[in-house]
């Protein structure tokens, strides 16, 4: 089961490496991880996307909280929540597939920030699915390259990670 | 008060009520040493090699609950600790280890003995820090201490550079009353909503076991437990890392159970209805396979540790809190509630625990030609009266002094269980012996053991320590041999250890007496010529038979009911 957890964590040299190291150490996976710091700067925020049974993730949350530096953690897969991820993608765009290329960024609302006689760069953001569905639309041999951040995540409403 | 980082770093030391620091001397600690040189209420034990010195360190802290105190070099020094830190880390033993480091403006740069500390031991410490600024030190190692002691203890590395400690630049020093840290708040109390169920499910049960472990020894949580037992009449067995928070030769204790348990612990954990773990953490020698693992039971958790609770085995009855009190409060509420135990049932339970205990499944063939291991260790505990602390290795010795030598207080059996790392007996008898220099002090150990850290018999002599080792000398990497005479067909593969030195020259090499006994009938006054030695460390070279096994035995990945006996005990079974 894929589960989205959002960490806040003293924003400390070495704290990143204190919850990949236990990731790699225990033989959990991580299938992204994004982390910058909040509006208060002595906090990062962190949103960890893992896959695994529920014993697993048990272990998994159990493990960071007890982490020293990890203030507060919740798994968002239990809450309502939002997700988004940003990736930016660069393609041939090319005589005929540049109109095309155009059409589909519109229809996706994705934009082209980025523009020289032979390739457009396109941001996108959206839920991790929207991006693949793009990605899925454009041929293979177009893209030239193709970065994204792993998804970020806050819960709706009420509830939430706050101190 | 003004003073520099190195000596904030001994004050500190002093203001936490250190007494003593086990350590050695390098160039990103010297200044550092040249504080310590000043004053004289913090003493340093130097020792031999660093991996002794986290390990008297640990010895000190396991004997006596207080942290222990390590203090090496940047590079090979760090390294050097590392297996010290990690075997404190897998028994939970509080620690503060300070490395020395490079001049912050060299790290990185692959400078003279500089390897990164707090990335190398990261993974087998309970947290660390990197000490960037002398402003930071004195919080820093206050938290360190913090740390290392509440909840569930843990070593915590302090990386100091060499700037930081710099004699000439003086800050006002002022030692934190106490810290808070929002991101660390350790559980002080358990639920009690949770203890009332775990109440109820013990006060309905018709084959209690209760599972004692490390937690009890570490969280002082041994009286409570007494009273636990005596109050409820249940059944107790316990890890290896609990042996002596529960007295050994009490009737309702079954000895230690798991891979080297006990018959009648095993047998009551695979047919127990409510098992109580109490400060264990289900580790695989003590539950073998899993799916075997205590069939019929509910289980009811106490553990300090959220992270231990369910990690290996699913609970019924999770309780995360501090040992001690949460005990008293189950205690308090049976008091009460006492006439709900269904005593017929418990009564028949004991019944058929002592048919398993008639198996007598720790008899051996006494011999009267060569020195068996097991009666080596029933010696040591005739001579003694039981009455001292016992650090060891790692190996049969180990498990020999585990089932022969029946503790009845706790922290007075010193041993790596989690890690298992040989040579450990003793250095960490050397940090006993600091604690309780008017104990006695014994280590048991092998002749394969013994030389992984056996210069520190100098730090031995040069801080008048008067040990008593026993030596099981078989000849062999017994485990090894054990596991390879089982499940390699005798394929005995380097078990064998060869060229052993003459340890009796060996000791007196180093200024120590030394003694060697080959007969059954001469150990005893050996023992007993070994402990009248009050001001002398005695090395005893018992030479014990080379073909001896550790029994019982569950094969690794089997379940508790299908134990190996002792060849000779294996037709009695059936009876049983
Ligand atoms: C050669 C060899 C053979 C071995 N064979 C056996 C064997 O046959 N049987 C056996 O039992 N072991 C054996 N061991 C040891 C084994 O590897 C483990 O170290 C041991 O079983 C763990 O003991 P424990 O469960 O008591 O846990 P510990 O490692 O002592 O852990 C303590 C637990 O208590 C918790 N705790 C700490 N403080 C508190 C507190 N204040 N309040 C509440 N909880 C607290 C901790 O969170 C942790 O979960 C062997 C080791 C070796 C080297
Ligand atoms: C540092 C380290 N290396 C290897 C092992 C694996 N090991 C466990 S027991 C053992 C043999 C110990 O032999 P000895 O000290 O003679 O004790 P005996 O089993 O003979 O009593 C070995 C090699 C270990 N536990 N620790
Ligand atoms: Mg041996």
């Amino acid at each position: 089961m894929r589960h989205i957890i959002s960490i806040l964590i003293e924003n400390e040299s070495g704290a990143l490496s204190r919850v990949a190291g236990l990731f790699s150490a225990r033989g959990y996976n991580i299938e992204s991880l994004t982390v910058a710091p909040t509006q208060d700067e002595t906090l990062s925020r962190m949103t960890l996307v893992t896959r695994g049974s529920e014993a697993i993730i048990e272990q998994i949350t159990k493990q960071l909280n007890k982490l020293v530096d990890v203030v507060k953690l919740v798994d968002l897969f239990e809450v309502p929540h939002l997700e988004r991820e940003l990736m930016l993608i660069k393609v041939r765009a090319e005589k005929d597939d540049r109109e095309e290329i155009k059409r589909l960024a519109d229809i996706f609302r994705a934009s082209i920030i980025d523009v020289t006689d032979s390739s457009y760069i396109i941001e996108m953001t959206g839920s991790g699915n929207k991006l693949d569905n793009f990605i899925s639309v454009l041929k293979p041999e177009q893209i030239l390259e193709l970065v994204r951040t792993g998804p970020c995540g806050i819960a709706r409403g009420d509830k939430g990670l706050v101190l | 008060m003004e003073l520099s980082g190195a000596e904030i770093l001994v004050q500190c030391l002093q203001d936490e009520g250190v007494d003593y620091v086990f350590g050695y001397p390098g160039g990103s600690v010297l200044h550092i040493y040249d504080a310590l040189f000043q004053q004289d209420r913090v003493r340093h034990i130097l020792v031999r090699h660093e991996q002794g010195a986290v390990h008297a360190a640990d010895g000190y802290a396991r004997a006596t609950g207080r942290p222990g105190v390590a203090l090496v070099t940047s590079g090979p020094g760090a390294t050097n600790a590392v297996t010290g830190i990690a075997t404190a880390y897998m028994d939970s033993i509080p620690l503060v280890v300070l490395t020395g480091q490079v001049p912050t403006p060299f790290i990185g740069s692959d400078a003279f003995q500089e390897v990164d500390a707090v990335g190398i031991t990261r993974p087998c410490v309970k947290h660390n820090f990197l000490v960037k600024r002398v402003e930071d030190l004195a919080e820093t190692l206050k938290k360190a201490f913090y740390i290392a002691t509440t909840g569930r203890p843990g070593p915590v590395v302090v990386d100091v550079p060499k700037d930081v400690t710099d004699p000439n630049i003086k800050i006002p020093y002022l030692y934190p009353k106490k810290v808070e840290m929002r991101s660390y708040n350790p559980v002080t109390k358990g639920h009690p909503g949770q203890i009332k169920r775990a109440v109820d499910l013990l006060l309905q049960a018709k084959r209690p076991v209760i599972y004692s472990g490390g937690g009890v020894v570490i969280g002082e949580g041994s009286e409570s437990l007494r009273e636990l037992v005596r109050e409820t009449g249940f059944p107790i067995t316990s890890t290896l890392m609990g042996l002596g928070a529960f007295p050994g030769q009490d009737r309702q204790f079954l000895g230690m159970l798991g891979m080297h348990g006990t018959y009648e612990a095993n047998m009551a954990m695979h047919e127990t209805d409510v098992l109580l773990a109490v400060g264990a953490r289900f580790d695989d020698r003590v539950t073998g396979k899993i799916a075997h693992f205590c069939p019929n039971a509910k289980i009811i958790h106490i553990d300090i540790d959220p992270a231990s609770i369910s990690k290996n085995v699913k609970v019924d009855v999770p309780i995360v809190g501090p040992v001690r009190q949460v005990l008293q409060d189950m205690v308090k509420v049976i008091q009460e509630r006492k006439k709900e135990i269904d005593r017929p049932a418990i009564e028949q339970w004991w019944q058929q625990i002592e048919k398993w205990r008639g198996i007598d499944c720790l008899h051996y063939e006494q011999s009267d030609e060569v020195i068996k291991p097991q009666f080596a260790v029933q010696t040591l505990y005739k001579v003694t009266g039981g009455n001292i602390y016992l650090t060891s290795d790692v190996g049969q010795h180990q498990m020999f002094a585990a089932q022969f030598f029946p503790f009845d207080k706790p922290r007075r059996w010193i041993n790596s269980g989690g890690l298992g790392t040989m040579g450990f007996g003793l250095p960490a008898a050397v940090g006993v012996k600091m604690a309780f220099p008017d104990e006695d002090v014994a280590v048991v150990t092998g002749e394969a053991s013994i030389q992984m850290c056996i210069q520190e018999l100098a730090t031995c002599k040069q801080h008048d320590l008067p040990l008593k080792i026993i030596l099981l000398n078989n000849g062999y990497m017994g485990m090894v041999r054990q596991w390879q005479e089982f499940f390699y067909d005798g394929r005995y593969s380097h078990s064998y250890v060869d060229s052993l030195p003459d340890f009796v020259k060996l000791a007196e090499s180093f200024g120590h007496v030394g003694m060697q006994v080959t007969k059954p009938g001469d150990l005893e006054s050996a023992c007993r010529e070994a402990f009248a030695m009050k001001d002398r460390l005695v090395f005893l070279d018992v030479i014990v038979d080379p073909s001896e096994n550790v029994y019982p035995m569950i094969e690794a990945g089997k379940g508790h009911h299908e134990m190996y006996l002792s060849p000779h005990l294996s037709s009695e079974r059936e009876l049983a």
